[in-house]
């Protein structure tokens, strides 16, 4: 066993409203640069919706992430490594800028100099790239809360295998936002398929970035991850990432797009893991064991056994401390709510997903303040966000997983309800999940009245420990200037 | 002037080629990448690029072949001078033909790709339009020469002891004297290729990533603490995926 730290983050796309505060914060803070106008290193998108860029789940066409061989060993699936130098050429599974979209800006001077006219003045859009004037027929958010979507909603590859039943008509469609950003995963396809080795995984935190002094722009990273969160620097040639936002995680600050979260819906914090059981449980035969396997590489920062192992393996006391105080701990691994994001991919990502509960009083058609529960958990099957959806995004196609989830969730808004409108504590001990009040009550706070303290557990990074930071200089996802 | 363009310039061209390389390896490694413009520009890039490439690697095989061993050798290895020379024509212009093939599409895409042109350096339509001129000169005296001027120009009694010559700083301009004019202009075409590689694009030859193919691991772990080791040695591996 070799025990690592690794920072990761809960979304919970329950309380997200798609304000898209985390995008915007996040690109004036790291890409508001020539060269980078396209690229959002967290963006929000609608679902169902093709996504940004176009299509980035159809890994047929793009070619990123692992797949299991016939012998059980993982390969990138856009091939192995001679097949990857072979293609240095031309990487014919690189989404070109058109995927994304073709940035722009507005003729402003149109606006702020114009003389006195019959008509108003208008500042028309014009190409970064070309400064030629553009008719936009695709932007970074072009699907917002459904725009388009009976056109491109079709192609979302989340909808296969239920197309029948999800038509997109006014009356039966469903949304909600899903946050995107690195995921920094445990078996990152972007750090294998660099045949440069310029990406690489930190020891201390886990977070993934780009050498920029030693990447030679082959540009595999950026089709190899099958979640599209490398990009192209179309200015410096070269692969620029989110960096998890590592010099506020060092100095103890959440990242920008969580501190700024309007709906608070973001969490942080450290999660141990079993270094040498990342392959292993990134090898099954099913894919839908994967988010099981990935649980089960989570250690128990309680457990002493651990605790002594992690300390020989070199982890510090501040960090042991807010790994047992991790809310991401909390929610993903001991309540079981929060869920990878398309497991199936076989890269262990650590920014996991609370599914979305539709409302549920038009389903269960009550009103009333107490419903049986299993009038309630009836109605998640019937729910407007398919479940199949859903499991598709975060499960591997598991459904009963995801109903699962859901139906913590409203057993917790019963036991709730009931406490406090009735000011009655229903005894709730004879649930699968063995969860009693207290567990519920530590759950609630969590999920709906977490502070910034209880959201974000980040412990500094060790620099003292730090070799020669000079001699790093450019290694880290800057340019070295 | 023979002796300039025969025994100076290669070594002006040569000396830059080394020092610039030293310095810029040392100075810029942020600057130093391939500057693909795939991500740009997908449809003409595709044949470009691989067409170029692929050519390029025969040619200067061919290169090697035809300049750097002498007469003498395949003579006594049972080669005849026309049997060599047959051979050199076919597959060299073959390889010709792909490269030029491929660098014509190369710049007319960087020049009239607007969003590639834009976004070119003044290396980059540099190196496009030398390449291009070298290559096309090349391809001329290896196919056009025998197909229409029809001379019985020996490069391997000229050309190839004179470059020979230059490799063992032993130059002997004379070999040089009656030399047609397409072949001096392209051997000073590609000498001048050789003076401002260093500071184009063209470094990233240099950086063929093959020690991907012998890498321990996929997955490459570094650590923040303090190591001993220099840089490349950090990548620690764990668990290996093959």
């Amino acid at each position: 066993m070799k025990i690592k730290a690794q920072m990761a983050m809960v979304i919970n796309l329950d309380k997200c409203l798609g304000c898209h505060t985390c995008s915007i914060t996040c690109k004036n803070t790291w890409t508001n640069r020539s060269g980078l106008e396209y690229a959002w290193f967290n963006n929000v998108e609608t679902k169902p919706g093709v996504g940004y860029p176009r299509e980035w789940e159809r890994q047929e066409k793009y070619k990123g992430g692992w797949v299991l061989k016939s012998k059980g060993k993982l390969e990138l699936r856009a091939g192995n490594r001679l097949s990857k130098l072979l293609n240095i050429f031309y990487n014919p599974d690189l989404a070109d800028i058109d995927d994304y979209y073709e940035p722009w800006t507005y003729d402003y001077k149109a606006l702020t100099q114009s003389p006195e006219k019959k008509h108003q003045p208008v500042a028309r859009p014009h190409s970064l790239l070309t400064g030629d004037p553009l008719e936009l027929k695709w932007g970074p958010n072009w699907e917002d809360d459904l725009a388009g979507a009976p056109e491109t909603g079709k192609k979302d590859s989340n909808l296969r295998s239920l197309e029948e039943k999800v038509r997109l008509t006014f009356e039966e469609v469903f949304m909600f936002h899903l946050p995107r950003l690195c995921e920094h995963c445990l078996n990152p396809a972007c750090v294998a398929s660099c045949p440069s080795g310029a990406i690489y995984k930190r020891d201390e935190d886990g977070i993934v970035l780009v050498d920029q002094d030693a990447c030679r722009g082959w540009r595999f990273c950026m089709s190899g991850c099958p979640y599209k969160k490398v990009y192209f620097n179309w200015q410096t040639r070269k692969a620029e990432k989110c960096t998890l936002c590592f010099p506020r995680l060092e100095a103890g600050l959440p990242t920008v797009c969580s501190e700024t979260c309007s709906g608070r819906v973001r969490y942080v914090g450290v999660l141990l893991y079993d270094a040498d059981r990342v392959q292993v449980a990134a090898s099954p035969v099913s894919e839908r064991e994967l988010y099981k396997n990935q649980l089960q590489l989570f250690l128990d920062p309680y457990d002493p056994e651990v605790l002594a192992q992690a300390r020989r393996d070199g982890l510090d006391e501040d960090w042991l401390a807010a790994a047992q105080r991790s809310p991401v701990y909390k929610l993903a691994v001991e309540f079981g709510l929060a869920l990878p994001l398309h497991p199936e991919y076989r890269t262990l990502p650590m920014v996991w997903y609370i599914p979305p509960l539709s409302p549920m009083m038009q389903v269960v058609n009550s009103g009333q303040t107490e419903a049986e529960s299993g009038e309630f958990f009836a109605a998640i099957e019937r729910m407007r966000t398919p479940i199949e959806y859903l499991a598709n995004l975060l499960t591997a196609g598991d459904t009963e997983t995801v109903a699962d989830v859901f139906k913590k969730m409203v057993l917790l808004r019963q036991y709730m309800r009931s406490k406090n409108l009735l000011g009655q504590d229903v005894p709730v001990e004879d649930n699968p999940w063995g969860l009693n009040g207290a567990a519920l009550q530590e759950m609630y706070a969590l999920l709906a009245l977490a502070k910034y303290r209880d959201r974000f557990v980040i412990p500094n990074a060790h620099k003292e420990k730090a070799g020669d930071l000079y001699e790093r200089q450019g290694m880290t996802g800057y340019d070295p200037a | 002037m023979g002796i300039f363009w025969w025994a100076i310039f290669p070594y002006l061209m040569i000396t830059v080629f080394v020092l610039g390389h030293i310095y810029r390896y040392q100075k810029d490694q942020w600057g130093w990448t391939a500057r693909s413009s795939e991500f740009l520009e997908k449809k003409y890039l595709k044949w470009g690029s691989v067409l170029f490439h692929t050519g390029i690697l025969l040619v200067f095989g061919g290169h090697v072949v035809g300049m750097l061993i002498p007469e003498a050798v395949t003579e006594r290895l049972g080669i005849s001078d026309k049997i060599f020379h047959t051979a050199a024509i076919i597959t060299g212009s073959t390889a010709g033909f792909i490269t030029l093939a491929g660098i014509v599409l190369l710049l007319v895409r960087r020049v009239s790709v607007k969003r590639v042109r834009k976004t070119s350096s003044f290396a980059d339509m540099l190196i496009a339009v030398l390449l291009f001129l070298v290559v096309s000169m090349g391809l001329f005296n290896t196919f056009g020469f025998n197909l229409f001027v029809k001379s019985s120009f020996d490069y391997r009694a000229t050309i190839a002891p004179w470059i020979r010559g230059v490799l063992v700083f032993a130059p002997d301009p004379g070999l040089m004297n009656n030399v047609p004019l397409f072949f001096r202009l392209h051997i000073i075409f590609a000498f001048a290729i050789f003076g401002v590689w260093p500071f184009t694009r063209l470094v990233h030859v240099w950086s063929v990533p093959l020690e991907y193919l012998g890498r321990r691991s996929y997955i490459l772990y570094r650590s923040v603490g303090p190591v001993a080791k220099p840089v490349k040695e950090w990548e620690r591996a764990s668990g290996d995926v093959g």
